[in-house]
């Protein structure tokens, strides 16, 4: 198996006129988070639904464990072992928490002992199993899509900007979950703009900016040198002020 | 995570929020009761409101196809009403074949015949859902303009297919005989088969409650609803799961053709298109998408309709036109408006 569990190579893509993805090249090896900061705007979003198959490449190649699945549907590209936690989350409010958990169960019926383990990492899906999942707050209905996400072994998780609006404290318990679910054997794309807790778990970092990748390396050497922060962060917003 | 840094909590919906929540499913009793206030004769409200009920039923059992159709797909099918004719005359069809047990004086004889008819005309309908849903529909997904441009053309093909298969006069479709006449109860004449209709009516509502929240394919259908693309991203594929939902859409359409044929006691080629008129009403004041506002929305409709034939019957004619205003007035989205991801 290649060293890369997911590649991009001049990915472009079109959102009706709008020319989004300018050329992405991006890499995220086997293991551990891979985390893909930039301002908004920038096209994180849009790289993680291109992966997902929700919007499709118009020009480059996806590929994940050395296959193109650039041209596959969404549904296949999830089978092949792909989970994807968009910003909006995608809770299905209408349907209990237990009904969105089986729901991603999409291979079977759930596992009895994973889910133990779903409910140690996130209490509140144990909690809740049988309430709507509309009635849930905003944190709650995170974990839960963190948590429909890894309802089965998956090999690759998306992950869209977990932390936004959340409280400090719900942070710190969802960055600990993640750091928790990174120990396993899970690699993760996560899309964050808070960097100190992108920081805190990111093992390879990606910038982007303009629908490109501007820097990737690893995460200890960009934490570390805040000139290369204020450069590549700086650049962003001088760039578009 | 641990249990210290958040302590599980779930926020409450204020008891006046769920009594707003609740406040549709009282309006049929609400209106049933307003129903007798104004006709004063218990026996001839008892009369009417069967009669309403029943209407219902089968208005219930058209729409609530095209307004799951619509939550899910999100497509606007004006050719539904095509499948309502072709079930009808299906049903016909089949009627025609099984004469001698329409004519029987065995219930069981009957019961079978009118079975066997809707079986048949649900299959048919529902082979049909399926080539309108592949040729017509499939093209246009996403794009409401040309759907109601391209179903309206498919409804259009449909009828002139009838005038084709089955000529262009008005057909006469008997009741079999276990279901003619009324039974007497004190001063009210209940029609015997207004009774089966909303005996079927309300084995289906509670069939299709009972799939929606109890089996997979209805959690998915739910789900789908509100967010098809999350749907897909689990790994579902929805597409195929629009064609069963088009397919027993189209079925259901079938079985309330055979249903307001044998009501009517005679079908046309446009059946289906004059209908479509109160289908649309009930879809819109229920919540489009909605099939408990679906449930609730052909009652109302079918009762007031009832009641002002009887009370005033030109008030009648723009009585559920009325109705669909008001309620829209108190709630825009309808009685259950099913949330949609943006």
């Amino acid at each position: 198996m290649a060293d890369n569990l997911l590649s991009l190579s001049g990915v472009h893509t079109h959102i009706g006129p709008y020319h989004i993805l300018q050329g992405v090249d991006l890499t995220v090896p086997v293991g551990g988070v891979t985390v893909l900061l930039g301002r908004n705007g920038a096209g994180k979003t849009t790289t993680l639904r291109t992966i997902m198959g929700l919007w499709t490449a118009s020009k480059g190649d996806v590929r994940f464990e050395d296959h193109v699945i650039t041209r596959l549907s969404t549904p296949e590209i999830s089978r092949r072992g792909i989970a994807f936690v968009p910003e909006d989350m995608g809770i299905f409010t209408d349907l209990t928490v237990g009904e969105n958990m089986l729901l991603a169960a999409a291979n079977g019926p759930i596992d009895d002992k994973r889910l133990a383990w779903i409910k140690e990492l996130f209490p509140p899906i144990g909690t809740f199993w049988n309430s709507s999942a509309g009635t849930l707050s905003g944190g709650q209905k995170q974990m839960l899509s963190v948590a429909r996400a890894i309802i089965e072994p998956r090999r690759l998780i998306l992950i869209d900007e977990p932390t936004k609006g959340l409280a400090p404290a719900i942070i710190k318990a969802m960055t600990d979950a993640l750091r928790e679910l990174k120990e396993t054997d899970t690699t993760i794309l996560l899309v964050e703009q808070n960097f100190a807790m992108a920081s805190s778990i990111g093992d390879t970092v990606a910038v982007m900016d303009d629908g490109r990748i501007i820097h990737s390396g690893s995460m200890a050497e960009l934490a570390g040198d805040a000139a290369l922060q204020e450069k590549l962060m700086g650049l962003s917003l001088e760039a578009h002020q | 995570m641990s249990e210290t840094s958040i302590k599980p909590r779930i926020e409450k919906v204020p008891l006046s929020e769920q009594f707003f929540q609740k406040l549709p499913v009282m309006l049929v009793p609400f209106l049933a009761v307003a129903g007798l206030i104004a006709i004063g004769n218990p026996a001839s409200w008892l009369t009417l409101t069967v009669a309403g009920l029943a209407m219902g039923m089968m208005i219930f059992i058209m729409a609530s196809g095209l307004t799951v159709v619509f939550g899910l797909m999100d497509v606007i099918n004006f050719g539904h009403g095509a499948f309502v004719a072709v079930g009808a005359f299906v049903g016909f069809t089949v009627l025609a074949w099984l004469a001698g047990w329409t004519t029987s004086p065995s219930v069981i004889m009957n019961l079978a015949a009118v079975l066997i008819a809707i079986l048949v005309a649900m299959a048919i309908t529902g082979l049909l859902g399926l080539a309108f849903e592949r040729v017509i529909v499939m093209p246009v997904y996403g794009e409401h303009l040309k759907q109601i441009l391209v179903t309206m053309g498919g409804l259009i093909v449909a009828q002139q297919m009838i005038y084709v298969v089955w000529g262009p006069d008005e057909l006469h479709l008997s009741r079999p005989e276990a279901f003619q006449g009324s039974w007497v109860i004190g001063e009210a004449a209940i029609e015997k088969y207004r009774l089966v209709a909303v005996g079927i009516g309300l084995a289906l509502f509670v069939a299709m409650r009972h799939i929606l929240k109890n089996t997979k394919i209805g959690l998915l259908v739910r789900a789908g609803v509100e967010n098809g693309e999350m749907v897909e991203a689990l790994g579902y594929r929805i597409r195929r799961l629009f064609l069963i939902v088009f397919m027993t859409g189209s079925a259901l359409a079938g079985l309330g053709g055979v249903m307001w044929g044998l009501y009517q006691e005679t079908i046309t080629a446009h059946m289906g298109s004059e209908i479509m008129v109160l289908v649309f009403i009930v879809v819109i004041i229920g919540g489009l998408g909605s099939v408990e506002g679906c449930f609730i929305g052909a009652m109302l409709v079918g009762l007031l309709a009832n009641y002002t034939a009887f009370l005033a019957p030109k008030v009648a004619l723009i009585s559920t036109i009325a109705l669909m205003v008001a309620i829209l007035m108190w709630r825009p989205q309808g009685l259950y408006p099913v949330v949609k991801a943006k």
